[in-house]
């Protein structure tokens, strides 16, 4: 094995390790919360990053208009739903979040959109457009079953998975799109070639990372979010809006989901189901973690990455197949160490 | 003294078994209310119920405001608040952010002042700041569970067995707390299996049997019936 090679391969899997480990964190996080796995997470990726290219190239992706549909259905469920508990300030508000806020989003991406727009105002326009999405989503198909058993909610997350797949094809047509590059600055050490690209990867990742550290450390929201989790009923008592919470978990997942579509679009072809595959590699990672492990999640799709690196060099024809059977040991491992949890303790 | 909490004719079910029918019961500001029953009469369904997490069907008003339409997060912020059976706490936090959680609703600066009253009235939840939730014990949860819940500044707050479990030793500590609660300006609705002991800190009491209430009065009253001596305080 030749030394050039394996820099290589490193730097290439702990490339795509970055984007797995932002994945598996958002699972994690999304989990945690709100007992959802989120299979609609690479969808969250494809979204991200084909309005990005979308929009780079002067259109208005049709992502744009489905906020605003969803938002209308969002603000018919709040009215039908909360029929018993309706009052003015509360009808007032989801006005204001669920058809002002997507009238909003939609206006500003028909203003904006136009073949000089910065690249900025594109990231900031899908990361808008796909936030939106994740809080509608969690509100139309999350919200009202809650309460229900971790497997319903997992069916659950494969219709969204499958619907907003379907919806993608419809908006961004069947062929693949690049975005353009945050930088096209590039530098060599010794053998190893790094792109501005690459490098944003790893500032991104890692600033997300802290950010997340210090959210669910420091602040009063953050602390919210994790006693959502750790005890919904003590939540409510002490004011924690829970429902909130869980659109918030959404929101933070759909939005990193979209910052790594952002990332990957300029490095390769994206389609409407690619999002899927590399959604399900942050998946991985976060079962190595058991859904709950924070660290051990970020280090587990490093390895994965890593993997899926050298088996692509290696042995290419069984890529995935390498990478997915990861997962099996581990399985055994944790059901041989771990005590059966009945799962509908609380 | 005016009307703090109001339940008029309240019917509670699970599905079609009706385990509250028809009480109804107040709380004046600055009284300590108790209800007493044996286990399974429906006392932890009502409390749970006023809290807005069962379905009442009846009156239930909060400083002359109806509760009917709020949820337990508006019912909360309206300044009721809840220690219920379970405690419910946050276990895989430290007590000091369980505490700081329970004044979620409110702003910084009257969090801290409230911070320090939960300390002044359980020093031990101050020596243990650091110390995850779940590892304390049995007494401590207690404490923590009403600091959490007066770190709010509620007008009203609801105990549901906070005797449940605990060493003789430490009821006696958390109902002198209790006592204290009421010289700060916080009522107290007391449900207890322990009667003795809430009877003698409770200015009105109420006796459920089977969904209902059986008996009301002054607790002195209610104390010296001869029925209530004989079933819930082992006298005769």
């Amino acid at each position: 094995m030749n030394t050039t090679i394996v820099l290589f391969l490193l730097q290439d899997g702990i490339t795509n390790g970055a984007i797995y480990a932002l994945l598996g964190l958002a699972l994690v996080l999304v989990f945690a919360v709100t007992r959802v796995i989120l299979i609609p997470q690479g969808e969250f990726v494809t979204y991200g990053a084909l309005t990005y290219a979308t929009l780079a190239s002067g259109q208005v992706p049709g992502t744009a208009h489905l906020v605003v549909a969803m938002g209308i259905v969002a603000f018919g469920l709040d009215l039908i739903m909360r029929r018993r508990t309706l009052r003015l300030a509360l009808v007032g508000w989801s006005f204001l979040i669920n058809i002002v806020l997507p009238a909003a989003i939609l206006v500003l991406t028909l203003a904006l959109t136009g073949k000089d727009t910065p690249i900025a105002i594109d990231i900031a326009l899908s990361l808008l457009i796909v936030g939106a999405i994740g809080l509608f989503l969690y509100r139309i198909a999350f919200a009202p079953i809650a309460h229900t058993s971790v497997l319903v909610l997992l069916i659950a997350a494969v219709g969204c998975h499958l619907a907003l797949q379907g919806i993608g094809l419809v908006f961004f047509g069947a062929e693949g799109q690049r975005g353009p590059p945050l930088s096209n600055a590039a530098f060599t050490i010794a053998p190893l070639r790094f792109s501005g690209q690459s490098i944003a990867v790893y500032a991104v990742t890692l600033a997300l990372i802290a950010g997340l550290w210090l959210l669910f450390s420091f602040t009063l929201y953050g602390k919210a979010l994790r006693a959502t989790a750790v005890n919904r009923l003590g939540a409510r008592l002490v004011g924690i809006r829970t429902a909130l919470s869980g659109q918030i978990a959404f929101l933070l997942a759909a939005v990193i989901g979209a910052i790594s579509g952002i990332l990957i679009v300029p490095i390769t072809t994206l389609y409407y189901d690619t999002g899927f595959l590399i959604g399900l590699k942050g998946f991985v990672a976060a079962i190595i973690g058991g859904l709950v492990s924070y660290p051990l999640t970020a280090i587990a799709a490093l390895f994965v990455g890593i993997v899926e690196a050298f088996s692509s060099f290696y042995a290419s024809n069984f890529k995935e197949v390498i990478v997915f059977a990861l997962i099996i040991p581990v399985l055994l491992l944790r059901s041989l160490t771990t005590p059966a949890v009945d799962e509908e303790e609380d | 003294m005016s009307t703090l909490l109001g339940v008029s004719d309240a019917h509670i079910a699970y599905g079609k078994v009706e385990a509250v029918r028809g009480v109804s019961l107040d709380v004046a500001a600055n009284e300590i209310v108790t209800i007493v029953g044996a286990n399974g009469a429906g006392k932890t369904t009502l409390l749970n119920a006023i809290m807005g997490i069962l379905p009442l069907k009846g009156g239930v008003s909060f400083s002359g405001n109806d509760l009917a339409r709020l949820e337990i997060e508006d019912r909360v912020a309206a300044g009721l608040s809840l220690v219920p059976e379970h405690r419910e706490l946050f276990a895989a936090m430290g007590v000091e952010d369980n505490l700081r959680l329970g004044a979620f609703r409110i702003g910084k600066v009257l969090a801290a002042q409230s911070l320090e009253r939960v300390y002044t009235l359980f020093p031990r939840l101050k020596e243990r700041r650091q110390q995850l939730a779940g590892t304390l014990s049995g007494g401590e949860q207690q404490m923590l569970a009403m600091g959490r819940a007066l770190m709010g500044a509620p007008k009203l707050l609801m105990l549901d067995e906070p005797s449940l479990g605990l060493a003789p030793i430490i009821v006696a500590d958390i109902f002198r707390t209790i006592g204290e609660l009421r010289a700060s300006g916080v009522s107290v609705l007391l449900v207890e299996q322990n009667a003795q002991a809430a009877l003698q800190i409770a200015d009105r009491a109420y006796v459920m049997e089977l969904g209902e209430f059986v008996l009301q009065g002054p607790a002195k009253d209610v104390a010296g019936d001869a029925r209530v001596a004989e079933s819930y305080l082992g006298v005769g």
